[in-house]
């Protein structure tokens, strides 16, 4: 009764203060300052950044997590972090890097260029795009409030049960991981529909479906995988939050229920999950060649389906997680041959890659490097993913170091050098500055063989019988060398990192603005201006090819032809109302977690409000008069 | 993203006149389609522990074929009305919509009342949802639903009131419109709710 009343005290002095019913000009000043225009900001591009520095920080986060338990495995029978905080550490690492790092990394880029891309103004669902931003945001924020309060989620990325369940995983740490991911997977589901609608939409005149940018075909595909892919996650969420909190028995053998059960809902989650984020770095890489090599982009046209055929199979390969789960042979054999399917679109991207740089132009800025360097990376985690799709081998490497070199080869390989390829690539769309050249080589040259230092040696760890997953290791082995060889890659990469910081710290002090086109680039976003307007293009482009810029550049255009007449640009106004529902739905997660039902049904009443003040809210807009046109109106 | 007002006639389709309201049509599609496989796994999760009934009563034993056909009667019957409301909606007709769309939220009122006191017998007979893996999974699917009739009541009441507000137009439209895709949705899902749990239960 206690905390209902001073919630109940709480929310009447919050809505006094923001309603202006407390002090108004408070109020008002608070519109004017710069931290509420991004709260309320609907700005696709501002929204990218949001979600691109949200990632940047919990990439530094799940690295930190990275290099303390390669500290703890430096030598055999180390103590610095062991049993239950290395748990922590190595569930939080994976559930940060996924959830946390790649998904925003990705999320930013595609809100800040996929638009561009096609010659939209905004998404689709500017409000639903602010919407997805703040629930990932309080999502990824309530999933780490457990280092403070409780303990951390310590039962794998996985959480497999038994090991999630009560008895076996006491206190809230797993309950931080079920509501802090069922928050941020809102967000995720509501962007996927957001950039498809937007996608299939939103293009500008000409801009037919094959006549798209890579990186938005791949946008598109991901878009259409996370909507078919995050409902599987969010029943898996629901039905453990349901065993944990409410004594229900979907996982509890005891009671009938199957602990199998959570492993097809996870990974059914889970393998297409890799595909949504492999799929953009495919994108941005292709991007990059082509822009590179001064070349179109080699067989266009397969990369299409290439991507496609990679989205539908990737729905039909998760058993290859559970091998050895027990199954049975027919269905370990055909989820090992859908397996194995995926290398040949995969081939088809990797030689379609290497023939765009065939005979092509080519320079070697950062950008460009980090997509060279993710070609043997990217081929080496694909070898070792198809030697893993053999069921009778993965009964060997299962849960050693083998695996974890695999995915690592996959995930760093291929979506961390392609999300670092991208930042310094599209750095001066989003920020208006560029980054330095000298030190970005510093960063991937560090970063690059840090990286393999610390991967490549993993095989042989496995292959000599080291469990994942385990703070420690017996001397005399022959693990030691490797371990410490490991180590130190890591070290490279935890310098390379900050050397990248470093790198984006100088670029916000710079005062130099970067050219509106600074590669010589092909497609629409590098026909706009930087920084770029807030309504993107004046006038609307038509397009009348595949590289829409490049075709106009080669026809001695230094603009896109306008598709339509200078005229009022039509925009949607910023809102506060999703920040609100993320608040409401945090503060209802929290009181679950807390055991708390007062303050957990609080939040959830208090989200139902913000739906209605959504629904009634009828701010249609505002019309903007763009710089050409007031120019115009200036001189006659 | 034009943006220019519409002239609204009778025998358009309003939902779709605006770009907003096209993407507003599209998007809900989608979403609908993320809806289907999050019911897609309950079913599977049901079906995966159906049997799993410990020491309780087994669905044979629980389920009343005449409620649940009283109730699946009740739903489709509100699925019509709804597309009696849409045709009226089109028409320009608020009074007609506005009747339709009420009969709509009172048959599934009178549906949720159904399903309530179906669940208040179950859990007399011992069935609830901590007794047995089955319990789990049967109310957790059946609750879902349950969960989204409630939702689309609620909804559809809130766009009612806007409705007889603001009147038939190109903001509203949409918003009827999408709302009646829902209502359709939720009752597609219990057809599958009545085969797949009902009646397969009865024949064990």
């Amino acid at each position: 009764m206690g905390t209902l009343l001073i919630m109940i005290v709480f929310g009447l002095f919050f809505a006094a203060i923001f309603t202006g019913g407390y002090n108004n000009t408070l109020i008002q000043r608070a519109r004017k300052t710069t931290a509420w225009d991004w709260l309320t900001s609907v700005d696709h591009k501002k929204i990218g950044v949001m979600y691109f520095m949200a990632g940047i920080f919990y990439f530094v986060v799940g690295g930190l997590e990275a290099l303390f338990m390669r500290y703890q495995l430096l030598v055999p029978g180390n103590d610095a972090f062991v049993g239950r905080t290395f748990n922590e550490l190595l569930t939080m690492h994976g559930t940060t890097m996924i959830f946390f790092a790649a998904m925003p990394l990705i999320f930013g880029l595609i809100n800040v260029v996929m638009p561009l891309q096609i010659g939209a103004r905004d998404v689709a669902f500017p409000f639903l795009n602010s919407l997805g931003f703040w629930l990932f945001f309080f999502g990824a924020l309530l999933t780490n409030m457990g280092w403070i309060f409780g303990g951390a989620p310590d039962a794998g990325w996985t959480s497999y049960v038994q090991l999630a369940l009560n008895e076996y995983s006491p206190g809230p740490g797993v309950d931080y991981y079920v509501l802090g991911l069922q928050i941020a997977g809102a967000g995720t589901t509501m962007s996927g529909i957001n950039f498809l609608v937007t996608i299939l939409n939103m293009r500008t005149k000409g801009m037919s479906l094959l006549r798209m940018p890579m990186f938005t075909w791949t946008s598109l595909i991901t878009s259409v995988l996370i909507i078919f892919a995050m409902p599987p996650l969010t029943i898996a969420l629901l039905l453990l939050m349901m065993d944990r909190l409410f004594g229900a028995n979907f996982f509890d053998h005891v009671m009938g229920g199957s602990a199998v059960l959570w492993e097809h809902l996870f990974w059914i989650f889970g393998h297409p999950e890799v595909y949504i984020v492999v799929l953009p770095a495919f994108g941005i890489m292709s991007d990059i060649f082509s822009t590179f090599s001064k070349k179109k982009l080699f067989g266009y046209n397969s990369m299409v389906f290439a991507t496609s055929l990679i989205g539908f199979l990737g729905f039909m390969v998760w058993v290859h997680h559970m091998f050895t789960v027990g199954l049975g042979p027919v269905s370990n054999s055909i989820f090992a041959i859908a397996t194995m399917l995926i290398a040949i679109p995969t081939g088809i991207k990797v030689f379609n890659w290497l023939f765009t740089m065939w005979g092509g132009e080519l320079t070697f800025p950062v950008a460009m490097k980090w997509a060279i360097g993710f070609i043997p990376t990217f081929v080496i985690g694909g070898m070792t993913g198809i030697m893993l799709a053999a069921p009778p081998a993965d009964f060997q490497y299962q849960d050693s170091y083998f695996v974890v070199a695999h995915f690592h080869y996959v995930l760093i390989g291929g979506t961390v050098f392609a999300l670092l390829a991208g930042a310094y690539y599209w750095w001066p769309k989003m920020f208006g500055k560029m980054l330095s050249e000298r030190l970005g080589n510093w960063h991937f040259w560090l970063f690059f063989i840090g990286f393999h230092l610390t991967f490549f040696p993993q095989h042989f760890l496995g292959l000599f019988g080291m469990p994942r997953r385990v703070f420690t290791y017996e001397p005399n082995v022959g693990l030691e060398y490797i371990n410490q060889v490991s180590t130190f890659g890591a070290i490279l990469m935890g310098i390379g990192t900050i050397i990248f910081a470093w790198n984006m710290i100088q670029s916000f002090r710079s005062k130099k603005i970067a050219a509106a086109d600074p590669w010589d680039g092909r497609s629409l976003e590098w026909a706009t201006e930087t920084p770029v307007p807030f309504y993107n293009f004046a006038q609307l482009p038509e397009v009348r090819g595949v590289d829409a810029f490049w075709l106009e550049k080669q026809a001695g255009n230094k603009q896109m032809t306008p598709a339509e007449p200078l005229g009022k640009i039509h925009m949607p106004s910023g809102s506060h109302i999703p920040f609100l529902m993320s608040i409401a739905l945090f503060v209802g997660g929290w009181g679950l977690i807390a055991r708390s039902w007062q303050i957990g049904v609080m939040g959830l009443l208090a989200f139902g409000v913000t739906m209605f003040m959504r629904s009634f809210d009828r701010d249609h807009g505002f019309y903007v008069k763009p710089k050409e046109l007031l120019d115009k109106e200036a001189k006659s | 993203m034009a943006h220019h007002p519409v002239e609204i006639k009778p025998g358009m389709h309003l939902e779709t006149a605006t770009f907003e309201g096209k993407n507003k049509v599209m998007g809900f599609w989608m979403f609908l389609g993320a809806e289907t496989v999050l019911f897609a796994c309950l079913f599977g999760t049901y079906l995966a522990l159906r049997n799993q009934t410990v020491n309780g009563p087994s669905g044979a034993e629980l389920f009343d074929p005449v409620l649940v056909a009283v109730a699946t009667a009740i739903l489709l019957f509100s699925s019509l009305t709804s597309v009696f409301a849409m045709m009226a909606m089109n028409k320009l007709d608020k009074k007609g919509m506005l009747f339709w769309l009420g009969v709509t939220v009172l048959l599934g009122l009178s549906f949720l009342v159904l399903e309530i006191y179906e669940f208040v017998h179950y859990i007399h007979e011992g069935h609830t949802f901590m007794s047995s893996a089955f319990g789990s999974s049967f109310y957790a699917l059946v609750g879902t639903h349950g969960a989204h009739v409630t939702f689309g009541i609620i909804w559809i009441s809130t766009i009612m009131y806007q409705a007889w507000k603001w009147g038939i137009n190109t903001e509203t439209a949409p918003k009827l419109f999408v709302s009646s895709l829902y209502w359709h949705f939720i009752d597609v899902v219990w057809v599958f709710i009545f085969t797949l749990v009902y009646l397969l239960g009865m024949v064990g």
